[in-house]
Parts: C-alpha cells; sequence; structure tokens
C-alpha cells in the first residue's frame, strides 16, 4: 500500500542503487523488521514498493537463511555447529539452551518468546562457542554461560519502535 | 552498542602487522584516531597518480587475492576495459560475505580498521574509474555492518568519499549491501546475481565479471583484506610491498586460528611463516594438554593436513606443493579427540545445506555424500560404499558452475586418503571406534531448519543406497 512507512523506507532504499531491483534484500529486511517474520502481505507490499511480483519476493527470500517464511520467537538464538565452534563443544552450549529453554533447535517456546535454531559458520571461530541472539555475537559461550542468556533476555524490555527502526538497513 | 569480540591475544613472537597495525592501541574505527596513524595519505598520494599508474602499483605490489581463490590482484584488474573505451559504467565490487568455516578476518579487519577498507575502496574505484562501488557484506555481521556505516559517513563528511573528493573532480559512492544468509554468495558470480536482486545462484563463465559483471558491466570483485590491503601498497610502493613474504606470495596476511588450540584469533603475518609458529608460537599450541591430529590450513574446503605436514609455510605454492590450499587463511586446528569421520559428515553437511542446487552433481552429490558418511559413521556401511564415497567426490569434481561442490568433495576425499585407517574401522567394526569419546560427537547440522515447514518432507529418505 503505497505511502506506508515501509513504502517509504523502500523508496529511500532503492534510490542508492542504479537499478531498483537491487533493493530487494534491504527492502526485505525491513518488512521483516515491520512484521517479526515474512508473511504474505510482506511480499505484498516489497512488491509493490519495487514493481516486482509478490512470487518474485516470495522466491528471492526463500534463498536465504535470514528471512524467516513462518512466524519466529521475539528473540533468535542461533548457535553456531560448524566445525570450529564444533571441536570445542558446541554441542554442549546447544543442549544447555535446549534444555532451557524446553525445545529443541529449530523450534520455538510456547510463549513466544524465543527461538533456538543452528546456524551454520558466523565467522568467530577463534572465540567458539559463538551465540547469535538477536542479531549480536556472544563470543565465547560456555554451557554454564546459558542461564544466564536467558534470564537477561527474559527481564528485558522489548525493544522500543524507535530501537527497531534503527536497526534498519 | 555492538559487543566486542575479545582482544586480539598478546603473541610471544613479533607480528608482522600492515592492516592491523595499531588495532590495538587505538581506536581505529574513528577517523581521527585513523588519519592520526598515517590513513588516508595513500588517497592523497593515489589521487595525485594517473589511473594507470595506481594499477601498475598493484600489478609490481604481486599481491594475491585473499578471499581463497588467490588470483593476482594487479592482473584482474587489468582485464577491465579502460573507462573511455567502454560505454557502460564499471562498478567495483568488494566481497564482505565471509563466510568459509574457519574464516573470520574480514569481520576483524571492518570491526577493528574500517577505514582502511573505505581508503581502499575509493583508491581501487578512481584506479579503474568506477564511480559506484558496493561493498556486500554477510547480513550475520550486523555491527560490522554498523561499525562500517559510521566509518562511511564519517569519511564522506570529511570529504574522503562522495561527489568530487577533495576536490580532485573524481567522485565515488559506496554502498553497503547487507546479505541474508547464503554462503553461496560470496562466489562471485553468485553474489552479483544476489546484489541484481536476485536469487543468489552462481553464473556460467566466461563471460567473465570483468567484461560483464553486475548490470552487465564491466566489474572488479575484491575481498575485503585484499582492498584493505591498498592503502598500504599505495603508501610504500608496489615494489616495495613485494619484498614482503617470500617468492609468490608478496605481503602479509591475516590467518584466522580456530579449533583446538590455546589462543584462537586473527594474526597477521608474513606470508611464508612456517604454519607450526602460528600455531604453536602465536596460538599457544594444542588446548587441553591434547595431542595433534590434522590441520585444516585454508577453511573447511581445502583438504587436510597431517600432523606431521605443519612445518609448511604458510604460502600459496608451498601448500600446492603438499595438495592443499591456502584458501581464505583459516587455519583449522583438531586434536587427538576427533573422529575424522565426523568432521567429514560435518563437512559434507554444511555443503549440502548451502548448495545453491543449480547443478546436478553438486546437488546431489553432496547429498550423496552426507548419507553414506552418516552409515560409515553409524557402522552400516559396506566396503563397497567407502569406494562410492570417492567415486562421488570424484564425479562432483571440476564438474559444476563454480567450486562449491569441490569445497565438499575435495576435503572428505582427503580425509579418507589421510586417515583411511579411521574410515576402514568403522566399517569393519560396525561402529564409531572413538564411541562417544569423539570431540564432534552427537553434532547438530542446521540443515534446512530455517525451512521448519519443509522439514517432514526433507526428514523423509529419498532413497536408501544399495
Amino acid at each position: 500500500m503505497p505511502n506506508s512507512d515501509l513504502y517509504e523506507a523502500i523508496q529511500r532504499v532503492a534510490a542508492q542503487y542504479p537499478v531498483r531491483r537491487s533493493a530487494i534484500m534491504p527492502a526485505l529486511h525491513l518488512a521483516q523488521e515491520k512484521y517479526g517474520w515474512l508473511p504474505p502481505e510482506a511480499f505484498e507490499e516489497v512488491g509493490d514498493a519495487l514493481d516486482l511480483t509478490p512470487a518474485y519476493c516470495q522466491a528471492v527470500a526463500s534463498f536465504y537463511d535470514m528471512y524467516h517464511l513462518e512466524p519466529v520467537g521475539r528473540h533468535m538464538i542461533e548457535v553456531c555447529t560448524n566445525i570450529s565452534c564444533a571441536l570445542v563443544g558446541a554441542q554442549q552450549v546447544l543442549e544447555a539452551f535446549e534444555r532451557e529453554l524446553g525445545v529443541s533447535a529449530g523450534e520455538t517456546t510456547d510463549d513466544g518468546e524465543f527461538t533456538l535454531r543452528t546456524i551454520e559458520c558466523l565467522g568467530g571461530c577463534g572465540w567458539a562457542t559463538v551465540v547469535s541472539v538477536d542479531h549480536r555475537y556472544r563470543e565465547p559461550v560456555k554451557p554454564q554461560d546459558v542461564p544466564a542468556i536467558i534470564e537477561e533476555l527474559r527481564d528485558a524490555a522489548p525493544p522500543t519502535a524507535e530501537e527497531d527502526r534503527d536497526r534498519g538497513a | 552498542m555492538p559487543l566486542l569480540p575479545p582482544p586480539r591475544r598478546i603473541a610471544t613472537v613479533a607480528l608482522r602487522e600492515l592492516l592491523l597495525a595499531h588495532a590495538d592501541e587505538r581506536d581505529l574505527t574513528k577517523l581521527s584516531e585513523y588519519e592520526a596513524v598515517g590513513g588516508y595519505s595513500s588517497l592523497r598520494k593515489a589521487l595525485g597518480m594517473e589511473r594507470q599508474t595506481i594499477l601498475d602499483e598493484l600489478l609490481a605490489s604481486q599481491i594475491k587475492g585473499r578471499g581463497g581463490a588467490g588470483f593476482p590482484m594487479g592482473r584482474k584488474a587489468s582485464f577491465l576495459p579502460k573507462p573511455g573505451d567502454t560505454p557502460k559504467p564499471i562498478y567495483l565490487t568488494v566481497n564482505a560475505d565471509e563466510s568459509e568455516p574457519g574464516t573470520f578476518k574480514d569481520r576483524e579487519i571492518m570491526f577493528r580498521a574500517p577505514h582502511a577498507l573505505v581508503e581502499g575502496t575509493v583508491i581501487t574505484s578512481y584506479a579503474i574509474g568506477a564511480d559506484t562501488a558496493f561493498i556486500y557484506i554477510r547480513g550475520e555481521y550486523y555491527s560490522e555492518f554498523e561499525i562500517l556505516r559510521a566509518a562511511l559517513e564519517e569519511a564522506r563528511e570529511r570529504g574522503f568519499v562522495g561527489e568530487d573528493i577533495l576536490r580532485s573532480g573524481t567522485s565515488v559512492t559506496i554502498v553497503v549491501h547487507r546479505g541474508a544468509g547464503a554462503y553461496i554468495c560470496g562466489e562471485e558470480t553468485a553474489l552479483l546475481e544476489s546484489l541484481e536482486g536476485k536469487r543468489g545462484q552462481p553464473r556460467s563463465k566466461p563471460p567473465f565479471p570483468a567484461i560483464s559483471g553486475v548490470y552487465a558491466s564491466p566489474t572488479l570483485i575484491n575481498n575485503v583484506e585484499t582492498v584493505a590491503t591498498v592503502p598500504a601498497i599505495i603508501g610504500t610502493g608496489g615494489e616495495q610491498y613485494a619484498k614482503i613474504g617470500v617468492e609468490g606470495s608478496a605481503g602479509t596476511r591475516v590467518f584466522s586460528l580456530s579449533g583446538n588450540v590455546v589462543r584462537g584469533g586473527n594474526y597477521e603475518l608474513e606470508l611464508g611463516t612456517p604454519l607450526a609458529e602460528l600455531i604453536y608460537s602465536h596460538g599457544g599450541g594444542i588446548a587441553d594438554g591434547r595431542v595433534l591430529k590434522a590441520v585444516i590450513p585454508g577453511g573447511s574446503s581445502v583438504p587436510v593436513l597431517a600432523a606431521n605436514e605443519i612445518n609448511t609455510p604458510l604460502d600459496f605454492d608451498a601448500m600446492a606443493n603438499v595438495g592443499t590450499f591456502l584458501g581464505s587463511g583459516a587455519v583449522i586446528v583438531i586434536d587427538d579427540r576427533a573422529c575424522m569421520v565426523q568432521l567429514g559428515l560435518r563437512v559434507a553437511q554444511f555443503y549440502q545445506h548451502e548448495s545453491c542446487g543449480k547443478c546436478t552433481p553438486c546437488r546431489e552429490g553432496t547429498r550423496w555424500m552426507v548419507q553414506i558418511l552418516k552409515k560409515i559413521e553409524d557402522g552400516r556401511a559396506s566396503q563397497g560404499e567407502l569406494d562410492l564415497l570417492l567415486n562421488v567426490c570424484d564425479r562432483i569434481l571440476g564438474n559444476c558452475l563454480c567450486p562449491l561442490g569441490d569445497a565438499a568433495a575435495m576435503p572428505v576425499a582427503s580425509y579418507v586418503a589421510k586417515f583411511r585407517d579411521e574410515y576402514q574401522r568403522h566399517i569393519d567394526e560396525g561402529r564409531c571406534p572413538f564411541g562417544g569419546e569423539s570431540s564432534l560427537e552427537g553434532l547438530f547440522a542446521p540443515v534446512d531448519q530455517h525451512h521448519a515447514h519443509l522439514r517432514a518432507q526433507i526428514e523423509v529418505p529419498v532413497h536408501e543406497l544399495a
């Protein structure tokens, strides 16, 4: 729908590129910040802003791991289990999160607060195990650090609209 | 505020720092601090030089690309048409999509010395006649994206980036483009597709990007570390730079050290430094009093070295002589607890997950590799299946548009070649000889977890191997 905040934000990003279609990835990031994931209406809005079909937008989004095609928790916890982290005990860190949250990797807690998933190499291999919490790295994380991380997130106030905007691409 | 990675470790042996010089004592993310140690003086110098003279300096420096393939930067730039000879705009694209497992050097460069990348980007753009440069940064590097964006803003305010740079008449716009989680986008043509707003699937070459890159225009693509080294090359002169390092491997590299080592981290060293010096003098040796078993010298896609090969110098030719690659400069240390079948399985799982699906040998072959390796690990494999594994590796190698399939096949074939007795014992004993003692026991691979709605389908075995 024209003239929504998202529409305007996408236009600003698109102006940076010689070809507007290049803005689809930042546009999808912006849409995901608005909705928390990418529901069908997000593809409508991105497509509308960039003169692309919703199906095309969805086809692009489904290629990339960071776009969520179904709802996720308010907090996203991603544990790297690639070889450098695995060699020094990423499995134990992941199991500690699973115990603490009562879900398996790939699942969201019933209260919708946390999604836990494993992720391929995050690029912090020398400070393993690397865990990305709401897109900020914690490194190194040991199994005994896990309860405090969860407690901190449970206590944290939800991000304000302003903070959400600051995170815009 | 972004969370800082732990400080770089204090080594007992001196580093040879060009890129990360002063990064420990000063906050080089601030423009004033970067200028205080000579930052942007190379840009001033470059703007007073002819474009061709700069390209000649890059050629004379003999610097090879730091992303993995090791192609000489000066030669790559020489394939581009000259600005007057093409009706199309010329673009520079900086590959900051660092995702090769074990590699985290570009992240540290952007985190601690973002202005070196900005300065290198502007100089390189000027040299090739590009007025727009893209920096494609992996989506997960959010803090680094913010640091880079802030550095760019500061550089723009000071007139180092943007219109009419330092009143030279040269204009360079830099666009930072965030990826969204796809290893394949580190491959140059997949990166270009992604930058154009498509699924990141590699193109067939030729045409090479120098002729037809982003928006079908001539495009130079270089890795972060390569571009961030340009100011040092222009500052000291290409010939002088070429004296650092050894024959065929000029300069320094930021090596990412990880795995079962006491002090993991990034260490900038002169090329030609022995691998053992990195692991023992800088990295403090093997952690937990264990024994070294193997080393992956250049990221998870390269063939492994056995413990008795660690005196090999860290240079391109020496690594080629022992059948492997310096790759992305990611050194992964593996101690005696690791089961090499589990290691092969985890590596194969990664490449299966990241295969874009365009070429059949890679898409299907990586899945076959995972299935066979699972059977071997579970002790259910027959003798023929070990041969089948190598056969599959062989059929992937060189048969795809891009090297992703090779990146799975080469390391796994090398694990079998160098640790065949371990693979054989899994088959003979009908179980993993490590029992539950392997450091990789119970490892989790995130195969398609992001497509949870497809999980049920994916987990159905497609076909049981004969």
